[in-house]
């Protein structure tokens, strides 16, 4: 009689159990699953904090106000990194099963390992101004997006500020050019473009590797740049390196406005890192920092101030917060447009990979989606999985970023062959399958 | 009460040698096979798998690596992540250069690679000892590392520093690559641990394996009985790095699928290969397993176990919980018992002979 009684319950329960997991599709319907890999914790926090809340809190913010994107609830989950290529590739094998419609790896190491796999299980990826260079060229990289500009868009966009200033690309004839760089792939990565710039407007590149375990020990590095003097300098450089190395340059007297950051060194703490002796440091950017445009105050007012972003009040606005709204911005965007070409309310992530190549983001949408002024219109093509956007240079006024130069486009012509033979190489010594996906019509 | 050796008799020396002289040792090895070779592949997901078991059986490779060095030989060193390194390097210069051969031909090839470069800088080991020799070793990390970054030959030229892993098969299976599933790298890792793990018991428990127990525990006094010192240390040092370099191999083709690899060797795998052999048990195969286990496993099921089982745990609060966790479990694991989990296991099984009657 016991065991009866034991068999219909447990019988019971495993019924209730079957009918609750077959109650999650339907349920899904309505739901887009993103993934964010986030890192707050491990050496690099620092940056990675103010990006995973401005990411979180944009997504969130289109849930609370708008119930979501075009009627489906985006599912947010936050999966811990620490910056660790190990724990990344964790993130992505827990996660992939739940259907995410896009990736944002947030560190190259883990973009790298991410590319293979994500490809093989035909899942979007889009790292967001970091990762392979090459990834920009959608005709071999089906399913990897690195918008709006690569790192040689950067450091050509660069040269093109530096020639502004001195009064033409004719003037940059025996100027030295510097580039301190952090001696990993991620620093090393503009080298190749400024060397092929270097010859053909023939001015002198200087290289200046800070190693990783040295970043915040630069003295002998600076010392170097005092005895070769160089007219300008390039930093790609990555964590406690950046303020280091802003700290340096104020100590040796050189020249702020002379110093350009890659995106990545555009952090406020950064730049506080030098005191005052940072006012005029400068760093590259494709957004705006600050809180002065109708999204990030839509954030304010639906998600910071009903405490459900777990961002101090007083960094909403910073540099690197805005890039992460902007990061999703381009995740919610994508999401839209795929939502349009398929027709459904919940894409897959093969929908996303057509709504990210045909991503077309104009000055009116911008300001529909309370972003004039906040970035560059974008347009990605099949082909072109960049767009090698405008970008501009961003000051540092001693407290905040503010824009120092007009928005303005990379040397495409310069960056283009050299795409094409990195990824031609990639393909080649990966037996990179050719693309089967075929491209939408009109993009 | 069924744990015990009554009424098993030894007639020949051989049985009364085996490593394993109790029936239902040999049957609990038996289990534990059948085990990692059908169910797991059998029942677990792609993400247990993916993530906790090939990360736990590369480690546990590279610890018993570290244990043939520090727990067998009593030498210090801080160079194991570097020496994992060299194999991985060495696989991908051997593949790209002949794409034809096998790719687990080349993983264990890299062993030897990693072997030569550990006997290089095993040579200071004669004169130098203990916590200066782990000193040294820190050298050869250091070194090597820097190689990895500054050598662009070693990851032929490429424009990130990547090491890239196309697909590579085994009967028509691919087995390296983004198309491998995890079932297939797992069965290859798997074969590749069982074989060195008995390759590497038959060593220590030989007549090289005591040499080796000589030299640590008391080095002058081995060499008054015979033993050349240097042959031995340096013996040591390469089937060490041999282990390592096989990991690494393992660690990038296996399991990473390429990357980044000049990060992923550094100090901090170093560190963590030596925590896995001391909590695991120095002088212990057993216990370089469970040191694996305890220091690979434990933060995933920390990190995604709980949550699946309703634990409200996410993002970086769960990473600080577990590094907490992690700690001090590790100092509990080392207060309660200093010779490590397998002594623990060893302790274990003593009590299970004795019960239920213990006297």
């Amino acid at each position: 009689m016991k065991f009866r009684h034991f068999a219909l319950s447990t019988a019971a329960a495993v019924l209730a159990g079957a009918t609750a997991l077959t109650a999650i599709p339907a349920q899904a319907q309505d739901q887009i699953y993103v993934p964010l890999l986030t890192y707050r914790t491990g050496p690099f926090a620092n940056s990675g904090v103010p990006i995973a809340d401005g990411m979180h809190d944009y997504l969130r913010m289109l849930n609370e106000r708008d119930g979501g994107i075009g009627g489906a609830k985006i599912v947010i989950e936050e999966c811990e990194t620490g910056y660790d290529t190990k724990k990344g590739i964790e993130c992505y094998e827990s996660t992939k099963g739940k259907n995410p419609v896009v990736y944002n790896p947030y560190s190259t190491g883990i973009t790298l390992q991410m590319i293979p796999k994500a490809s093989a299980d035909k899942i979007p990826v889009l790292s967001m101004a970091y990762g392979l260079s090459a990834s920009a060229k959608g005709n071999t990289f089906p399913w990897i997006f690195n918008p709006p500009v690569t790192y040689w868009d950067g450091a050509s966009a660069f040269i093109r500020h530096v020639a502004e200033q001195s009064g033409g690309f004719d003037k940059l004839k025996g100027k030295k050019i510097g580039l301190i760089h952090l001696d990993a792939p991620f620093g090393k990565e503009p080298i190749a473009l400024l060397e092929a710039l270097s010859k053909k407007y023939g001015f002198e590149l200087k290289l200046y590797p800070v190693a990783a375990s040295d970043m915040q020990n630069q003295g002998s590095v600076w010392l170097n740049i005092r005895r070769d003097r160089p007219d300008w300098i390039y930093n790609q450089g990555w964590g406690a390196m950046n303020p280091t190395a802003v700290k340096e340059a104020a100590k040796n007297n050189f020249p702020m406005d002379r110093l350009v950051g890659v995106w990545w060194a555009g952090g406020d703490d950064d730049a506080r890192g030098g005191g005052d002796g940072a006012k005029g440091y400068k760093s590259l950017n494709f957004h705006a920092a600050g809180t002065d445009f109708p999204v990030i105050q839509d954030i304010q007012k639906h998600v910071v101030d009903k405490g459900l972003s777990k961002t101090p009040k007083d960094k909403v606005g910073e540099n690197l917060y805005n890039r992460g709204v902007y990061n999703s911005m381009l995740i919610a965007e994508a999401i839209r447009n795929a939502q349009k070409i398929s027709g459904k309310k919940a894409i897959t992530a093969e929908d996303m990979r057509k709504g990210l190549e045909s991503l077309n983001i104009t000055d009116a949408r911008l300001k529909e989606i309370g972003m004039a002024g906040f970035a560059a219109p974008m347009k990605l093509t099949c082909e072109d999985h960049n767009g090698h956007n405008k970008v501009y240079v961003a000051q540092w006024d001693g407290t905040k970023w503010v824009k120092g130069s007009e928005w303005m486009d990379p040397l495409k012509d310069e960056v283009m062959p050299l795409l094409e033979s990195a990824a031609n190489d990639y393909a080649k010594a990966n037996n990179w399958p050719a693309r089967t996906e075929a491209c939408q019509k009109g993009s | 009460m069924f744990y015990r050796e009554a009424g098993q008799f030894k007639t020949t020396y051989p049985s009364d040698m085996a490593i394993f002289p109790i029936a239902q040792d040999r049957i609990g090895i038996g289990i534990i096979l059948a085990m990692a070779f059908i169910f797991i592949p059998l029942f677990a997901s792609d993400f247990i798998m993916s993530s906790v078991m090939i990360p736990f059986l590369v480690f546990s490779l590279a610890a018993i690596g570290l244990n043939i060095l520090t727990g067998y030989t009593g030498l210090i060193s801080l160079g194991t992540g570097a020496f994992m390194g060299v194999g991985a390097y060495a696989c991908y210069k051997l593949m790209t250069i002949f794409p034809g051969v096998n790719i687990i031909v080349w993983i264990v090839t890299a062993g030897f690679f990693s072997a030569a470069v550990g006997i290089l800088f095993g040579i200071p080991s004669l004169r130098i000892k203990g916590f200066y020799l782990a000193v040294a070793t820190l050298a050869a990390q250091f070194f090597l590392q820097w190689c990895f970054v500054r050598i662009p030959w070693l990851y032929n030229y490429n424009a990130s520093g990547a090491i890239e892993v196309g697909t590579r098969t085994l009967f028509g299976i691919p087995i390296v690559g983004p198309n491998a599933t995890p079932e297939a790298r797992y069965y290859v890792l798997l074969c590749i641990v069982v074989v060195l793990t008995w390759i590497a018991s038959n060593l220590v428990h030989g007549r090289i394996g005591r040499s080796w127990m000589a030299v640590r525990d008391m080095d002058i006094a081995a060499e008054l009985m015979g033993i050349k010192l240097l042959d031995t240390k340096l013996l040591a040092f390469a089937v060490s790095s041999f282990y390592a370099g096989v990991a690494g191999a393992c660690m990038m083709f296996l399991w990473y699928g390429g990357g980044e690899a000049s990060d992923a060797f550094n100090i901090n795998q170093s560190f963590l290969i030596l925590f896995m052999v001391i909590i695991g048990g120095l002088g212990s195969l057993i216990g370089s397993f469970f040191g694996a286990a305890f220091i690979s496993i434990l933060p995933t099921i920390l990190k995604f176990g709980l949550p699946a089982i309703g634990v409200p745990l996410s993002g970086a609060t769960a990473e600080h919980l577990i590094h907490i966790t992690v700690g001090g479990l590790i100092i509990f694991f080392l207060i309660v018992e200093p010779h490590g989990l397998a002594r623990l296991w060893q302790i274990g099984k003593q009590k299970l002979r004795m019960w239920p009657f213990p006297y």
